[in-house]
C-alpha cells in the first residue's frame, strides 16, 4: 500500500491534507443548506400575485394588548391571533373569508365574495365583527361548520376568552347561540376542529387549549403561566371535546372520551388515519411531542404510539393531505429552525399506520427547515397532479439587528421553576425572534425532489405569517392562497396556472352524514394514480381550507373513477366524471 | 450501609482506572438522557459518531501516531458528539465528519507531540462556526426533573474528585456563578436566567468531559485553576457581547462555553508546553 511506504512526515502531511479537505467538505455541505431559495431548474407551472387590495380585502391584524405584568415578554406571548377560515355563508357557490382580530375594539372581518372578483366586509351587518371586548376576550381563530344541518354554515370562534358559536340565520345574519349551546367556556385556545367523532350525523367540536383556562390575560393573578418544560410540557390548557346532542346543545365529553390533553396544543386536525372508518385526532403540540388519538368506534379515543411520542419538538400546525399520491392521509407539522440555535425541523408524517402501526418521517432539506414555521397547507397549486406545500413563517419581526434568540437560550436551559414564571425571562424589548422570514412554497420537481420555488412564483413577503388557507376564490379551477399575518396585512395570492393542466373538483353535501360532509374522503383515480382528498373541519394553524375538494390532473383529460367515502360509512362511486368541472355530489 | 462502608467504597473507587470512571459517567448521561428524554434523536447518530471515532483512532494511531489506539478517548468523544450535535433533520454528515475531525485533530493540531484541543470541543466548536446552517448544539433541559440533575451532578462531582480534576470543575462553576451575577447586574436581566444554563446537560458534558480533559489541560494545578477561570471570563465576555447584540461575534452565541474553551484552551496549553516544564509532569490520578 502507498501508506506503508510513506515516511512518517509524509504520512502526517497526507493526514493534514485530508484533515483540511474534511474542513472544506463541511463548509461545502453547509453551503448546500442555505435557506436561499435555490429555485427549480424547470420553471414552476404557476405564479402567485398578491391581489388583496385590488379585490377589496384590506384587512390588517392587531395582536392583543395584555396585562402589563408580562410586559417583558409581551411580544412573544401576544404573537398569536391572526387567522383565516374559508366558508360559503350564503350558498352562492363563491368562497367567503373570515379573518380574526385580537385586540379589544378591533373588529373581525367577514369578506363576502361578490362573485365578480371583489369582496365586501359584511361582518358588522352579519353580527360577527365586534367580538373582541373586555370581559369576553379576543379572537384567535374560527371554523365554519353546519352544526345543525340546516344547510347554512355556522361559525365557531375560539378565543383567549369565551368561545362563541354563531348560528347562520340566512340572509347574511348570525345569532350568538353560545350560551344556549352550552359552549360558554373560557379557554385560551388557538385551534378548533369540527368532526363527527361518533358518526351520528351531527358535527361535534374539538377545541384545543394553549394557556391554562384559569389564565385571564387582562387580570393576571400570577405570572407563573408559562410551560413547565421545553420538551415535554403538560401544564397547558386542556383540550375539550363537545358532543353535539342535536338539539342545538353540546355536551362536554372530554373526560369520557379521553382526549383532554394538556400539552399546549396549537393545532388539531381530524381524519381517519388507520382506515377503520372512524375519524381520529392528530394534535400538534408546542413544547412536546405530537399526539394521535385513535377513535375507538366513537366511544372513546386511545392515545396511540405511532412513532410520535419520543420526537419532542414545537408543533405549530397540523395539515393533512395525500402528499405523495399514495391514497393515504399524511400529516405535515411545522416546527422551529434557527441557524446555530435550534433545528427542530418540520415533520412530514407519512402514514403507514395500516401496515406498520406508525408514521414514517419524510421531511428533509427544504421541507424540514422553513425557519420558525407556522401555518402550512398541502395542495396542488399548479394542477400537475402532485402536491405543493405553502408554509408561512416568522415569529416576531422587531429590530433587524437585535435577536432574542440568545436571551431565550438562557431560560431554555433552565429548570421549569425558572421559566414558568414570566418575571424570570429577559425582556424582549424591540428585538426580533426569527423575524422577517420569507414564506416558503415547496414543489416536487422530479429528481430535484422538493424545491423552494417561492421567489420564482412571486412569494417574497417577509410578514409574520400565521394562518394560510387554500381556496378557489374565483371559481377558475385553481387553488388561490390566503395568508393571515400577525399584526400585519392579510395577503390574497391569486394563482395563475400555465395552460394545459386539467383538474376536477367536488362539493359534497351530506344527508345521513353531517351536511357539511366534514370527514368525507374522495379518491380520484386517473392514469393509474390515486389521489385522496378529505373534507376538513379546520386544519393547519388557525385556518380552514375551502371545503370544495380540488384535484389537479396534469395533462390527463380523463378520470377513470372517483370513490367517495362518506362520514356515515356510505361508499359512492362515480365512473368517468368529466374533468375541468366542479361536481356537486349529494350523499345517496 | 455501615459507617465503615462508605470510606471503603470511596477507597475502592480510587482503585478504579479513572478512564473507566469517566466512561461510566458519560455512559450514565447517555443512558439516562436517552431513556427518559430521547436525547439522542436517533441511534444512527450514535452509531456513526462512535463508529467513526473508533475507526479513525485505530487507523491514525497505527498509521501516523505510531502508538496504541486510545479507544477510551474515542469512546468518550463519540458519545459526546452524538449527544451534543443537533443537526438538521435527516442530516448525518456532521456526526461522521465531526467524529473524524475530532480524532484527527489530535494528530494534526499538535504541538511538541501533544494535542491542544479536547477532541470533541474542537469538532463541535468548528462545526458551530463553519456550519451554522446545518448544526446546532444540544439545548435540552432534563425535562423538569431536578432529580436527574442531582444524579448527574452527584456522580459527576464524585468522579471528578477521584479523577483529580474537581478543582477545575469547581473553579469554573464558581467563576461562572459569580460572573452570571455580575452579568445580570450589568445587563439588568434576572440572575436566575443567567445562572440557569449551567443546570442543563450541555454544561454537564462541558464541565465533566471537556474543560477537565487531562490531556489538554495545563500541567500545574494553579495553572489549571487559572485556565478554568479564564474560560469563564471569556465565556462571560461572549455572553455580554450577545446581550448587547454585537453582530460580529454572533457565531459564538449559541454555545459560549464550548467556544470560550476552544479559544482559551489551546492557547493555554501551547504556552504551558512552550514556557513551562509541565509536560514532564503530567496530571496524576489517585
Amino acid at each position: 500500500m502507498v501508506v506503508a511506504v510513506m515516511s512518517q512526515p509524509l504520512r502526517r502531511l497526507a493526514l493534514s491534507a485530508v484533515f483540511l479537505g474534511a474542513v472544506f467538505l463541511v463548509v461545502a455541505l453547509n453551503r448546500g443548506r442555505r435557506d436561499d431559495a435555490g429555485g427549480a431548474a424547470v420553471p414552476p407551472g404557476f405564479s402567485l400575485e398578491n391581489v388583496a387590495g385590488a379585490v377589496g380585502i384590506e384587512f390588517s391584524h392587531h395582536g392583543p394588548a395584555l396585562d402589563p405584568r408580562i410586559d417583558n415578554i409581551a411580544p412573544l406571548v401576544a404573537a398569536l391571533g391572526a387567522s383565516v377560515a374559508v366558508g360559503n355563508v350564503n350558498n352562492d357557490g363563491w368562497a367567503d373569508l373570515y379573518f380574526t382580530n385580537s385586540r379589544f375594539g378591533f373588529a373581525n372581518a367577514l369578506y363576502l365574495n361578490r362573485g365578480d372578483g371583489t369582496f365586501a366586509d359584511v361582518a358588522r351587518e352579519a353580527g360577527v365583527a365586534d367580538l373582541n371586548r373586555p370581559g369576553e376576550g379576543v379572537s384567535m381563530g374560527a371554523v365554519w361548520g353546519d352544526y345543525d344541518n340546516d344547510g347554512l354554515e355556522d361559525l365557531l370562534v375560539y378565543k383567549w376568552g369565551y368561545l362563541q358559536l354563531f348560528k347562520n340565520l340566512g340572509g347574511l345574519r348570525f345569532a350568538d347561540v353560545t350560551a344556549a349551546a352550552g359552549l360558554r367556556h373560557w379557554m385560551n385556545s388557538n385551534g378548533a376542529v369540527w368532526l363527527d367523532y361518533d358518526r351520528d350525523g351531527l358535527l361535534d367540536l374539538y377545541v384545543t387549549g394553549y394557556f391554562r383556562s384559569d389564565v385571564d390575560f387582562w387580570h393576571l393573578k400570577t405570572t407563573r403561566i408559562m410551560h413547565d418544560s421545553w420538551d415535554f410540557a403538560t401544564n397547558g390548557g386542556m383540550n375539550r371535546l363537545f358532543r353535539n346532542l342535536g338539539s342545538g346543545r353540546f355536551e362536554d365529553v372530554t373526560a369520557r372520551t379521553g382526549v383532554g390533553s394538556t400539552r399546549w396544543t396549537l393545532a388539531a386536525a381530524a381524519a381517519d388515519f388507520n382506515g377503520d372508518g372512524w375519524p381520529d385526532l392528530f394534535l400538534a403540540n408546542d413544547y412536546g411531542p405530537e399526539e394521535l388519538f385513535v377513535n375507538d368506534s366513537g366511544a372513546r379515543f386511545v392515545l396511540t404510539r405511532a412513532g410520535l411520542e419520543s420526537d419532542s419538538k414545537s408543533g405549530m400546525s397540523a395539515s393533512l393531505g395525500d402528499v405523495l399520491n399514495r391514497g393515504r392521509v399524511d400529516a405535515f407539522v411545522t416546527n422551529i429552525s434557527e441557524r446555530g440555535y435550534l433545528f427542530q425541523g418540520n415533520n412530514l408524517r407519512l402514514n403507514f399506520l395500516p401496515e406498520l402501526g406508525r408514521f414514517q418521517q419524510g421531511a428533509e432539506g427544504v421541507v424540514a427547515d422553513a425557519g420558525w414555521a407556522w401555518g402550512a397547507q398541502i395542495g396542488d397549486l399548479d394542477n400537475d397532479g402532485t402536491s405543493e406545500l405553502f408554509i408561512t413563517n416568522g415569529y416576531v419581526s422587531g429590530d433587524r439587528d437585535k435577536s432574542y434568540w440568545y436571551a431565550m437560550s438562557k431560560v431554555a436551559g433552565a429548570n421549569s421553576n425558572v421559566f414558568e414564571d414570566t418575571r424570570n425571562w429577559p425582556a424582549v424589548g424591540t428585538a426580533s425572534l426569527s423575524g422577517y422570514e420569507r414564506s416558503r412554497v415547496l414543489a416536487r420537481h422530479g429528481s430535484e425532489g422538493w424545491v423552494d420555488v417561492g421567489p420564482q412564483v412571486g412569494v417574497t413577503d417577509e410578514y409574520d405569517g400565521r394562518a394560510v388557507a387554500l381556496v378557489d376564490l374565483f371559481n377558475r379551477g385553481v387553488l388561490d392562497v390566503v395568508v393571515a399575518n400577525q399584526n400585519q396585512p392579510a395577503l390574497v395570492y391569486r394563482n395563475t396556472v400555465v395552460p394545459g393542466r386539467h383538474w376536477i373538483a367536488f362539493r359534497l353535501v351530506g344527508s345521513r352524514s353531517n351536511r357539511s360532509a366534514i370527514g368525507a374522503e374522495v379518491t380520484v383515480e386517473a392514469g393509474g394514480i390515486r389521489r385522496l382528498r378529505i373534507v376538513d373541519g379546520g386544519m393547519g394553524f388557525a385556518s380552514q381550507n375551502d371545503r370544495r375538494l380540488h384535484v389537479g390532473l396534469g395533462g390527463a383529460t380523463r378520470v377513470d373513477r372517483v370513490v367517495i367515502r362518506w362520514p356515515s360509512g356510505a361508499r359512492q362511486v362515480l365512473e368517468a366524471p368529466v374533468v375541468d368541472r366542479l361536481h356537486v355530489i349529494t350523499e345517496p | 450501609m455501615t459507617s465503615a462502608a462508605l470510606p471503603r467504597a470511596w477507597a475502592r473507587l480510587g482503585e478504579v482506572d479513572p478512564r473507566y470512571l469517566v466512561s461510566f459517567l458519560i455512559t450514565l448521561i447517555l443512558v439516562v438522557g436517552e431513556a427518559r428524554y430521547g436525547i439522542l434523536g436517533g441511534y444512527d447518530r450514535l452509531a456513526i459518531a462512535l463508529g467513526v471515532c473508533v475507526v479513525t483512532e485505530l487507523a491514525l494511531a497505527r498509521v501516523v501516531g505510531g502508538r496504541g489506539a486510545a479507544l477510551q478517548s474515542a469512546y468518550v468523544t463519540g458519545i459526546s458528539l452524538a449527544l451534543l450535535l443537533k443537526p438538521q433533520t435527516g442530516v448525518l454528515w456532521p456526526f461522521a465528519l465531526g467524529a473524524f475531525l475530532a480524532i484527527a485533530s489530535k494528530f494534526v493540531l499538535a504541538y511538541r507531540g501533544r494535542h491542544l484541543w479536547n477532541p470533541s470541543n474542537f469538532a463541535i466548536g468548528l462545526l458551530l462556526v463553519i456550519a451554522p446552517g446545518s448544526v446546532a448544539i444540544l439545548s435540552h433541559q432534563w425535562g423538569n426533573h431536578l432529580a436527574t440533575n442531582v444524579v448527574i451532578w452527584g456522580f459527576g462531582l464524585l468522579i471528578a474528585s477521584r479523577v483529580g480534576v474537581l478543582h477545575v470543575t469547581l473553579t469554573y462553576v464558581v467563576c461562572y456563578a459569580l460572573l452570571a451575577v455580575a452579568r445580570g447586574a450589568i445587563v439588568g436581566t434576572p440572575v436566575v436566567a443567567e445562572l440557569a444554563p449551567i443546570t442543563g446537560p450541555m454544561y454537564q458534558l462541558f464541565i465533566f468531559f471537556m474543560i477537565t480533559d487531562p490531556k489538554t489541560t495545563v500541567g500545574s494545578m494553579r495553572g489549571r485553576v487559572a485556565v478554568a477561570a479564564l474560560v469563564a471570563v471569556v465565556e462571560a465576555s461572549i455572553r455580554l457581547a450577545a446581550d448587547y447584540h454585537v453582530a460580529a461575534l454572533s457565531l459564538l452565541y449559541p454555545a459560549p462555553p464550548i467556544l470560550a474553551l476552544a479559544i482559551v484552551g489551546p492557547i493555554a496549553k501551547a504556552v504551558d508546553l512552550a514556557y513551562c516544564d509541565s509536560f514532564h509532569k503530567p496530571v496524576t490520578h489517585p
